[in-house]
């Protein structure tokens, strides 16, 4: 994009807002309108001191190459973003053990709730499959990004929403809608950014020199795609005024709730699966230095998880007033996405099969390696706690909050460090990481905290479960629910630690990677070499 | 026929149903096709091809 046509852009948009912000009409609206009006002033004025006018100053850019300038951005709000996230997840988990934290009415528990989970998916999750899609795209069909600074748009404007969303749930303004929270006004502008991302993308596509499209793009593509079908649908609804934060649903009652979770698990199926199995079929294969396992298994694995994943929401809706032959429904096809899931972790995890030894000397294989570990586990347990009879005691339970972080932390969280510890010498130019030390130590101490997390979260969610439905001889409920909130303290205090460990990890890349781009190289002992030292003389 | 919610329900759970699974049918017994297995290898190894 022509960059003064940006800037204009930008200091037309931050005017808009201020008239947004004089004329609204609920103070919701205006204080949010005042918030991305500073936003976009800040970024008029830094946009205008970088534009020449100058005969230099329009000189073409080199549009040779790879476009990776926006991939280095990403990787590096992708790590921002994701201790963020991680922060927040700690203050939270925090808030429930001492409910003293709650400071009213911005950093209450209710605000700060939405702030954690749209900070991990869709600012550290969403800006990790932005910046690895630019990155595979490009290379796997040989081809630039398409539509020049196009893609500079889709990388600002995708975090503008995230501020937008985030500032939004602080000062109160939420539909109410589990991870699509953000506000009418904020939902269009997402729309806007994501079918920009989807001319990006296709169009490299389209102008690749590769004639046969690698599986990788085809889970990008499907995320792409099917994440702007959720979005458009499910916020469907009407605003209160066209200057005021409120809107209603367009649906009501239970379809509202099945529309609403229909996204909801497809969310989770295609921006947190379908999304990473991208990076999985491609980093995977990298980093072991062999192709995948089966690329035929790979291609049914996609329509499988396609054709399945899609049915599976009314899970979320168990004994509720939906129709029972729906929530059978769901199950059903919670239960037969066993198949294509672990036929996929079976895939990324063979395509070691002849390489195994280098997980003993490569931390960052080790990480992506436990990381499909994980998406076998909770691909497991899920459909499991799909099952209704399982389901009438997990559900609304912390059981369902630990099986959610295992599939979070564990095969999100982790791909993406792994893909991040790859792209980033290779987007440097550096020899190597600064040091494979610390990416061991950032293993461990997330893969710790994960195991912390996951187990407590078993112990106390099915206790929480176990005491709720407990009766005595006379029918009468043995617990009250304080009882059992009490009961959960011990098991808060250990969930909060298991998340401090994650975060420490990811504290620790955050300076390995510093040191990387800064071109330090630590002089280490190599992975694997001390068992190589202690060897017998020949 | 009227579209009304039964009978977009009976149709879905009928030829709907039945329109999708062969499809994915037909994509399953392409892919596993006998002579797939060298076009697939081939493609696996596109991640190779550069850097």
């Amino acid at each position: 994009m022509n960059n003064s046509l940006g800037t204009a852009l930008v200091g037309l948009g931050a005017f808009l807002s201020l008239l947004g912000a004089a004329f609204a009409q609920d103070a919701a609206f205006s204080t949010h309108a005042w918030v991305i009006f500073i936003v976009l002033a800040i970024a008029t004025v830094v946009m205008l001191r970088n534009t020449k006018f100058s005969a230099a100053g329009n000189a073409p850019v080199d549009t040779s190459g790879y476009m990776d300038g926006v991939i280095r951005y990403g990787t590096v709000i992708t790590l921002f973003w994701g201790i963020v996230g991680f922060l927040v997840g700690v203050v939270i988990a925090s808030q429930l053990a001492w409910p003293e934290l709650n400071i009213e009415p911005w950093f209450n528990f209710g605000r700060m709730r939405p702030l954690h989970t749209s900070a991990v998916i869709f600012a550290f999750g969403g800006n990790a499959l932005l910046a690895t899609s630019f990155y595979v795209v490009q290379r796997t069909t040989r081809a630039r990004l398409f539509g020049g600074g196009l893609a500079w748009f889709v990388f600002w404007g995708y975090q503008l929403f995230i501020v937008m969303a985030a500032t939004g749930y602080l000062l109160g303004i939420t539909e109410g809608r589990e991870y699509a929270e953000p506000e009418w006004y904020v939902d269009l502008w997402l729309t806007v950014v994501w079918v920009a991302y989807l001319i990006v993308f296709m169009g490299t596509i389209f102008k690749r020199k590769e004639p046969h499209i690698y599986v990788a793009n085809w889970f990008y593509l499907a995320f792409i795609v099917t994440i702007a079908m959720l979005h458009i649908v499910n916020n469907l609804s009407m605003p209160v005024s066209l200057l005021g934060a409120k809107s209603y649903s367009a649906f009501s009652g239970v379809q509202d709730a099945l529309t609403q979770w229909w996204y909801g698990h497809n969310a989770v199926g295609f921006f947190l699966t379908a999304g990473f199995l991208g990076m999985m079929y491609y980093f995977v294969p990298k980093q072991a230095g062999r192709p995948v396992y089966s690329y035929r298994l790979s291609i049914i694995h996609f329509w499988a998880l396609i054709f399945l994943y899609i049915w599976a929401g009314p899970h979320h809706l168990h004994y509720t007033a939906l129709p029972d032959w729906a929530q059978t429904l769901g199950m059903v096809f919670s239960i037969m996405l066993w198949m294509p899931s672990w036929g996929g972790m079976i895939n990324g995890l063979m395509t070691l099969s002849g390489a195994w030894d280098k997980l003993r000397t490569d931390p960052i294989l080790r990480m992506l390696v436990i990381s499909v570990a994980f998406y076998g586990m909770s691909t497991f347990e899920g459909p499991m706690m799909s099952i209704k009879a399982v389901n009438s005691l997990s559900h609304y339970t912390d059981w369902t909050i630990g099986h959610v972080h295992s599939g979070a932390l564990g095969w999100v969280g982790m791909i993406s460090f792994g893909a991040i510890y790859y792209l980033t010498p290779k987007l440097w130019n550096r020899q190597r990481l600064y040091s494979l030390r610390l990416v061991n130590w950032h293993f461990w101490l997330a893969t710790l905290g994960i195991v912390v997390y996951a187990a407590v979260m078993w112990v106390s969610g099915i206790m929480q479960g176990l005491m709720w439905r407990e009766y005595d001889a006379q029918g009468y409920l043995v617990y009250s629910f304080a009882e059992s909130i009490a009961a959960m303290h011990p098991y808060y205090v250990l969930r909060m630690f298991g998340g401090l460990l994650y975060l420490a990890g990811a504290l620790v890349m955050a300076f390995n990677i510093y040191k990387t781009i800064r071109g330090d190289v630590r002089s280490e002992v190599p992975m694997g070499a001390e068992a190589e030292a202690l060897a017998p003389a020949e | 026929m009227e579209l009304d919610y039964h009978n977009m329900r009976a149709f879905a759970d009928s030829w709907g149903l039945v329109f999708m699974f062969a499809v994915f049918a037909v994509v399953v017994l392409w892919t596993l096709r006998p002579g797939g297995k060298k076009s697939s290898d081939d493609a696996a190894r596109i991640p190779f091809k550069e850097d």
